[in-house]
């Protein structure tokens, strides 16, 4: 090799540990200035900060029980739609659909992930919200009136209710996509065996389909499940900046990140940004388990890559 | 032969022949179960593309009304009057910039963890998890340390922080593209490079980049996309300035763009703030429901001349 060469090779080599490093230190960069940020409020506050339920920040009063009860109660609930009809639409996709309807249908599902949130939150505000308040809701509360969960609606349709309809709008193409190319993993001969025995396309699902690819679904689950609690702007737009923990889900609520997007640039007190970074702080640890966990039960699976593309 | 048949008919131990070819009893059941399974299976996939031609009809239909080359072309005036150009450039430019710090750094990446740490190797191993990590992490949080970092110390919302936030939300996503399309590159090419006595550079440069080019332009693609529809990133570092003038300077000053646009117009109390408002979300729907469209059309090409 020529000198030339072993300079071009160092100065590559050079540049690309560099980039991966810039990556590493980004990370520990956010670590960092998140946890740096919330220790005047840790310190103040400590731990009893996850229980309290009153943000007064004029009172210079803080807890994040209110935001951190929003934040996972409208993200089980898209969960809770959007997993059956994701995996559902991920059969369809894998194993159902002739081959011009998977081309067609596929990629438009992964471009409803496409859409901001920004213009997901304001479609909400101006045509789901609406239609919450005006059918849904008081469907749920004659229906199931008698669960504290579905009291009377209110008029703007601002809830934590609309926030989880947007959140399902948001994670169903997610688990849609990742479990249809989960399903496509399953090797032909496993399918066909089964049929051969005479089982049904059902059975078929069931027996040996859904057996061999739960871990990755379950990734994917919690793929979502980590993209809806870390929203901020749809759910800011659609969840009504309330206070307090309801069990109604058709009261305005609020969620560790809208409250940090709705207050940030208007703190009053000395501690309320301090605050805002102990929010951040419980958003960025929700963040990393999640991804650790999805990454831990998705086994043989690389989910995070196909959501990569 | 009559007498044949007679003594069959006449056995019951033998199936009727008259009777029915449907299937009866637990077999009937469980065809119905799977045919209902697969009835549901078809409805949920026609509730997601509903969805997705209603929410992109609503935007659309609504977006029209306030289209125009004046909406386009000027600026906004007042509460929500006016255009969006200013909003449209700035936008252009805080993507652009971020675009050009993300790219190299994600695809140098991808190059080291591909070409120079084995794929088993404990640094490789790090890194891609810190790429999951770095994934994960919601925008909203992004937005709140490049404040800490480059807001809060000296009280000036700058385009050139906002870059910086989208930089770090495009990173991730175009060092795993990059990554996965350098993983299929044929291993052929690298031995047959290093058999003729070339440089390690000179083939990554020479003969991996060069046909994985097309797989890379679409991850880089996508991250723009998503880059220019982030809005919680933005709310922190740049979210202030004037609203009703052009400000292409990222250094020092607050650059408007359509996220923030959207943001803080939709809830002003006049009728033309929402017709506006849809215009900019149909500007920006459209940016990148096309620029998703060019991705794939890409990556197919790339895949076609990948595989000769």
């Amino acid at each position: 090799m020529n000198p030339a060469g072993v300079t071009g090779d160092r100065i590559l080599f050079g540049l690309c540990v560099f980039a991966g490093l810039l990556a590493v230190a980004v990370l520990c960069l956010v670590v960092y200035e998140v946890v740096s940020g919330a220790i005047p409020s840790i310190s103040r506050f400590g731990v009893p900060f996850l229980v309290h339920s009153r943000w007064a920040a004029n009172f210079g009063i803080f807890g994040a029980a209110a935001a951190i009860y929003g934040t996972i109660v409208s993200s089980l609930m898209a969960l809770a739609i959007a997993t059956p009809l994701g995996i559902a639409i991920g059969l369809c996709l894998s194993m159902m659909a002739p081959p011009p309807i998977r081309a067609v249908v596929g990629p438009l599902v992964e471009m409803l992930a496409a859409i901001p949130s920004v213009i997901v939150g304001f479609w909400g505000v101006v045509a789901l919200a609406p239609f919450a308040a005006k059918h849904l809701e008081p469907f749920l509360h004659d229906v199931f009136g008698f669960i504290p969960l579905f009291g009377p609606p209110q008029t703007t349709g601002l809830s934590i209710f609309s926030a989880g309809l947007g959140l399902t709008l948001m994670v169903l193409p997610i688990i849609a996509a990742l479990s249809r190319d989960l399903f496509l993993t399953v090797p032909e001969e496993l399918k066909d065996g089964a049929a051969a025995l005479g089982a049904t396309r059902w059975e078929v699902i069931r027996g040996v389909v859904l057996p061999t690819t739960a871990s990755g679904v379950a990734a994917a689950t919690v793929l979502g499940l980590g993209r809806a609690l870390g929203e901020a702007i749809a759910v800011t737009q659609l969840i009504g900046d309330g206070t307090g923990i309801h069990s109604s889900l058709f009261l305005p609520g609020t969620s560790l990140a809208s409250q940090i997007a709705t207050n940030y640039n208007y703190s009053e007190s000395a501690l309320e940004i301090p605050s805002l970074f102990y929010l951040a702080l419980i958003l960025l640890v929700i963040g990393l388990v999640t991804s650790v966990l999805a990454k831990t039960i998705a086994g043989r699976f690389d989910v995070q890559r196909s959501l990569a593309r | 032969m009559t007498a044949l048949s007679d003594a069959i008919e006449r056995d019951p131990s033998l199936p009727d022949p008259a009777a029915p070819l449907s299937p009866s009893g637990n077999l009937r059941r469980r065809g119905v179960v799977s045919r209902v399974v697969e009835v549901g299976a078809w409805v949920a996939a026609l509730f997601a593309v509903a969805l997705l031609v209603l929410v992109v009809y609503t935007v659309v239909r609504n977006g029209l009304a306030a289209l125009s080359l004046n909406f386009l072309f000027t600026n906004p005036v007042g509460l929500g009057g006016g255009g969006i150009f200013n909003a449209l450039l700035g936008s252009a430019v805080i993507v652009a910039f971020a675009a050009l710090i993300a790219v190299p750094v994600g695809v140098l990446t991808g190059i080291y963890l591909t070409e120079f740490a084995g794929p088993r190797s404990g640094a490789a191993r790090a890194l891609k998890l810190v790429l999951d990590l770095l994934q994960g992490l919601p925008t909203i949080i992004v937005g709140v340390v490049v404040y800490g970092l480059l807001v809060a110390t000296t009280h000036v919302e700058t385009g050139f922080a906002a870059s910086i936030a989208l930089a770090i939300v495009m990173l991730p996503l175009i060092a795993r593209s990059s990554q996965e399309v350098l993983l299929v590159v044929p291993g052929s090419l690298r031995e047959a490079a290093d058999a003729l006595g070339v440089d390690r550079w000179r083939t990554v440069l020479g003969v991996i980049l060069p046909v994985a080019i097309g797989g890379i332009a679409t991850g880089a693609i996508l991250s723009i996309a998503r880059a220019a529809g982030e809005t919680a990133p933005l709310l922190f570092v740049d979210s202030l300035y004037n609203p009703s003038q052009t400000q292409l300077d990222l250094f020092g000053h607050g650059v408007p763009n359509i996220p923030i646009y959207i943001w803080t117009t939709y809830d002003l109390p006049t009728a033309n703030a929402i017709t506006n408002v849809w215009g900019a979300a149909l500007v920006l729907l459209t940016f990148i429901l096309l620029a998703n469209v060019a991705a794939r059309v890409l990556l197919a090409r790339t895949r076609a001349k990948m595989r000769g």
